[in-house]
């Protein structure tokens, strides 16, 4: 394991916030340049909900359009397709 | 992107890692749908939809593989079949959060593993998980257009 303790510098720490800093969608990067890293840190928190939140939905809606799928349907042979590709 | 960090070595680069992760992550996913779709009945689709959500962080942590912390945690989650549960909104008991340790807790509750990385680490963990977890959020939105058009 790789851990680094406390020797990590000022500098470091600021060059991987700014990394996540461009990660973030434009619209929650607000004030252009240096977000404190509270804001950062709380923009980031938001956008990983919000991925989740994503997640479930994207699921559920792919559950209901499977469920109008039967094995024989076209899509059902797209999917194959893509699977042997 | 380079990232001056050397503990990692030439595993950095987080355009190649994505790359080859993308196929593994779409294969992986597709091939989980189409298990879920032969074995799911009409009657079960809120157990379809667990299972396709269980599918989509299955996914992601196959194809990180074991390099990071993040999916190594979540495989050691998915395979003791414990429930997945992944934070959608602020917790009410929240308390109002004032400064960047503050923040930086709540965050390790958000990326799996968090708990035990220090501040360095956790903020490498959390930008690799947020390309996964946007990888995949696009790769299903992509099945979704293609199975509905």
């Amino acid at each position: 394991m790789s851990s680094r303790r406390s020797r990590v510098s000022e500098e470091e720490i600021n060059e991987l916030i700014s990394k996540l800093q461009s990660l973030l969608p434009e619209a929650r990067r607000r004030g252009g340049g240096r977000a404190s890293a509270a804001k950062l840190l709380k923009e980031t928190c938001n956008y990983i909900r919000s991925l989740n939140r994503e997640v479930d939905d994207l699921s559920g809606r792919l559950s209901a359009l499977m469920a109008t799928m039967d094995n024989n349907s076209a899509e059902a042979e797209i999917i194959r397709s893509l699977l042997r590709s | 992107m380079e990232s001056k960090s050397s503990t990692t070595g030439n595993r950095d680069n987080p355009n190649r890692n994505l790359h080859g992760s993308k196929t593994m992550m779409a294969s992986h996913f597709l091939r989980a749908l189409f298990r879920i779709q032969q074995t799911s009945t009409s009657s079960s689709s809120a157990g379809r939809s667990r299972r396709i959500r269980r599918a989509a962080y299955a996914s992601m942590a196959y194809s990180a593989g074991t390099r990071r912390a993040w999916s190594r945690a979540l495989l050691r989650k998915l395979r003791s079949r414990a429930r997945l549960r992944f934070p959608r909104r602020l917790s009410r008991a929240a308390t109002p959060q004032r400064r960047d340790m503050d923040q930086a807790q709540v965050l390790r509750k958000l990326v799996p593993g968090g708990p035990s990385m220090d501040d360095c680490k956790l903020l490498e963990e959390t930008a690799d998980y947020i390309r996964f977890l946007t990888t995949q959020v696009r790769l299903m939105q992509t099945v979704m257009d293609s199975i509905s058009s």
